[in-house]
């Protein structure tokens, strides 16, 4: 099987040093506004800090993957002292909260490394260094696209706009290269 | 669309219950910029002179600043205005934090309240939701918890609230309001919100604020954040530990207390103890300090750490800044900084401002020592130091006793006592506690800024002028070497002239002239950081800020399309102070009241002080009393406050 060079994107939070300012919410948010920074709103951030001030806790949590349900995720854990829940670590948008959605409608927001950027803007701004950035090139094999995947997601188009409707886009698609 | 502000107002009658969202002019802004400046207009505008500070007239407005919410760092401060029950003038305490932000996102520029709430109410705004809440349940409880409490009511983890402890709702001269790690503190803001009934104030936003030229705006960030860690990595040269960097002093950082604790003064601003800092009371104060600190924390948006979390023993946990870590140890003669950790805590559940109160304190224990106080007035006091403080701060917020006489501050609680108590009021100016300096040589020019500034409180106005001479001419050529904050480039020269001893020393040197220009632009730096809402910490309370007169314009300008030059942003800075003078004129402020404490330095020159007064007021188009002359309010578009003062004869026909 081939090999392909694939480029590794880490963000390595310090909590530790994270002083609680939210700046990172700040910049994220306004460099994602359109035109870039016309506007900001902690809000529509894709970077939460997620914050018990008396309990010492400061943790910048990232935007993942929208979740339709909540899950069963309520245990507590201590770790040096602290009480932290589930869901503070948690990086999805779901119903049970109202972090990284958009606050007028809704919709989930999920946390795109500023790509395109040289950094994520939010590790740029953070000026306390408890955001940093690595990006590294790993040689893995190349996968194999996953129909399945690929099938239940039309599949959901399908059921919304049509089957023929759906075709004709991918036809369409196609032309444009 | 509006940029950089929200555009609305919120008002809240409490007598009626009644809430309106109301759209501002846009030209407010043109004329005053937002902030205090915004907030003076609309004091000017509703509240006449007549109002004392506890009746239902007088206003109590909660702002914004023009910058905060925007990706400015460290435009962070909300300002509370109303008129003082201590000083009876138009106050102005402000706090960091993270309330303007997060208000501003929530879509209001100011909350304004008018009149009395029959009970105990806190207001609730979640955006567009705006409700007046019952907080009977709250009455009583701490300053702190009370912001707890109110966050897991709600439900919002990422709301911010501002809460009054015991000593708001009882009305103590000294109430604070507290907000997270900060407080806004001066003149009894605490205490016109008690009065109100008001126990707190919760908001939480998500909506956005606009720039209106983002690109330009976010090239002047580009500079100023180069500029910030330039700064970090070439601290100034010279000067104590405390001036050398940027940010609020580093109290919670910095365990070398050396300076304040040999330099200010102990008890009620009495003692200098110029031998103090001993190699042991440093190993134990910064033994308790390391313990005490859990965390250093920023306000909204600062890369800096001015605050931190404090966690000392079995205390309750809170957050604190700056100089309250020395005030109570001092003001109490305690030499264990375990003591402050304790009091503190108990003074920001009580919610005081811990720059008067321990002075309050101290006064009582002087009265005492001189036998014009009795057993019968301390009855039930421990006769330790730390146990004695903790009583009298716990008299004084519950007004019990005689608490309840100081609780009105030293000023009038040495007129209540009278029997002599009045000459131990040796350090109010226009009524209101100082910090506890006592020094030997008039210098003419803290002479200036605590006589005349409206804030009553000189770290309000000081910061960017060196505290005093460099010793050698290398240290002048270095200092003066990179400086682009100044307005003029003759600021250099002066600084280089300026001696130690001699001709060219204080009290004469740098002369009356030079005094008015050096105090008139710590002045005007302070004032527009004030209706921008910028931390003074990152501007005009620093050496070599990294905001200052020259990128302020275009940082306002980027941000709400206004295109302000230099002169455009001096004149509207003008605008603020004359009519904050004039305001503060009509409640009777003149040139008799501008007077620092006669033992407030050693060698006084009573000649020099009122030449320095007399060039000051001229240089400002102030008349001999202090207060503005028709000529210059009219060259500010302020003639309509020309003809209010001279409707009510306080600016004479034909003299100005």
């Amino acid at each position: 099987m081939a090999k392909i060079k694939k480029k590794i994107r880490t963000i390595t939070v310090n909590a530790d040093k994270c002083n609680g300012c939210r700046t990172c919410e700040v910049m994220c948010s306004a460099f994602h506004a359109v035109p870039p920074y016309s506007s900001n709103n902690p809000g529509r951030s894709r970077i939460q800090i997620i914050t018990d001030r008396l309990e010492d806790i400061w943790l910048p949590v990232f935007a993942g993957e929208y979740t339709e349900a909540e899950c069963m995720g309520r245990n507590k854990y201590i770790i040096d002292g602290k009480e932290y829940r589930e869901c503070d670590s948690c990086r999805a948008s779901c119903p049970a909260r109202d972090l990284f959605k958009e606050p007028d409608s809704g919709l989930p927001l999920k946390c795109d490394m500023c790509d395109g950027e040289d950094e994520p803007i939010c590790v740029k701004w953070c000026l306390v260094d408890a955001l940093s950035y690595e990006e590294r090139e790993e040689e893995v094999e190349e996968e194999k696209p996953n129909m399945t995947q690929m099938e239940i997601g039309l599949e959901q188009f399908a059921k919304k706009h049509g089957l023929q409707n759906v075709v004709d886009t991918v036809a369409r698609m196609a032309k444009k290269g | 669309m509006r940029y950089a502000e929200a555009g609305y107002y919120l008002e809240i009658d409490l007598a009626t219950g009644n809430i309106e969202r109301v759209a501002t002019d846009p030209k407010l802004m043109q004329l005053h910029l937002g902030g205090l400046g915004t907030s003076i207009k609309e004091h000017w505008d509703r509240v006449p002179p007549e109002v004392k500070a506890f009746d239902p007239e007088n206003h109590l407005i909660f702002s914004t600043g023009l910058l905060n919410a925007t990706p400015a760092f460290s435009a962070n401060r909300s300002v509370v205005t109303f008129v003082s029950p201590q000083s009876g003038t138009l106050a102005y305490p402000m706090m960091g934090g993270f309330f303007a932000a997060e208000l501003k996102y929530a879509g209001y520029d100011k909350v304004i309240f008018k009149n009395k709430s029959p009970n105990w109410v806190y207001l609730y705004i979640n955006n567009d939701k705006v409700e007046i809440r019952d907080a009977s349940h709250l009455q009583g409880r701490g300053a702190v918890e009370t912001q707890e409490l109110i966050r897991k009511e709600l439900n919002l983890p990422k709301a911010q609230v501002a809460a009054i402890g015991l000593a708001g709702e009882n009305r103590v001269f000294t109430a604070s309001i507290e907000q997270s790690r900060s407080s806004a503190s001066r003149l009894g803001g605490g205490a016109v919100m008690g009065d109100k009934k008001i126990k707190a104030i919760a908001v939480r936003g998500t909506k956005d604020i606009y720039l209106a030229r983002p690109e330009e705006f976010m090239e002047q960030m580009k500079g100023v954040t180069d500029y910030i860690k330039y700064r970090w990595a070439n601290p100034i040269k010279d000067v104590m530990t405390i001036l050398s960097g940027i940010g609020s002093p580093q109290e919670m950082l910095h365990t070398d207390e050396k300076w304040h604790t040999e330099n200010f003064a102990w008890g009620n601003a009495r003692t200098r103890r110029r031998d103090f800092w001993t190699e042991e009371i440093d190993e134990s104060w910064s033994k308790s300090q390391h313990a005490a600190v859990k965390r250093l924390i920023s306000c909204f948006n600062c890369p800096t750490h001015c605050g931190a979390l404090i966690s000392h023993k079995d205390t309750p946990r809170y957050m604190a800044k700056c100089f309250g870590k020395l005030t109570y140890a001092m003001a109490a003669y305690v030499d264990d900084l375990d003591f402050s950790w304790k009091i503190l805590q108990r003074a920001t559940e009580y919610g005081v401002d811990s720059f008067s109160t321990p002075q309050i304190l101290a006064f009582a224990v002087e009265l005492y020592e001189a036998g014009i106080l009795t057993d019968k007035d301390f009855a039930g006091c421990p006769s330790d130091k730390e146990g004695r403080f903790f009583w009298l701060l716990d008299r004084v917020v519950r007004r019990e006793g005689i608490g309840d006489v100081l609780a009105d501050g030293v000023y009038f609680a040495a007129r209540k006592i009278g029997n002599g108590a009045e000459a131990f009021d040796h350090n109010t100016i226009k009524k209101h506690e100082q910090l506890p300096v006592k020094l030997g040589t008039l210098d003419p020019l803290y002479f200036l800024m605590y006589a005349t500034n409206e804030k009553i409180s000189i770290t309000q106005m000081e910061g960017q002028w060196p505290q005093s001479a460099f010793p050698t001419p290398e240290q002048r050529e270095e200092f003066v070497r990179d400086w682009p904050q100044i307005p003029h480039d003759k600021f250099k020269q002066w600084v280089l002239d300026w001696e130690l001893r001699g001709e060219k020393a204080i009290p004469y040197y740098p002369t009356p002239d030079m005094c008015s220009e050096i105090v008139d632009w710590m002045e005007m730096m302070h004032n527009i950081d004030d209706a921008v809402g910028m931390c003074c910490g990152m501007s005009s309370f620093c050496l070599k800020p990294p905001y200052h007169i020259h990128n302020y314009p275009k940082l306002i300008s980027a941000a709400t399309g206004m295109d302000l030059d230099e002169d455009g942003l001096k004149e509207i800075a003008n605008r603020n102070r004359n009519l904050h003078r004039a305001y503060n004129n009509r409640k009777g402020i003149r040139r008799a009241d501008e007077k620092p404490p006669t033992d407030h330095w050693k060698k006084r020159f009573p000649e020099l002080e009122e030449e320095l007064l007399s060039t000051y007021y001229k240089y400002k188009g102030w008349n001999e009393d202090g207060i503005p002359t028709r000529e210059k309010l009219e060259e500010l578009g302020l003639g309509y406050v020309a003809n209010d003062l001279e409707k009510r004869g306080i600016l004479k026909n034909g003299e100005n």
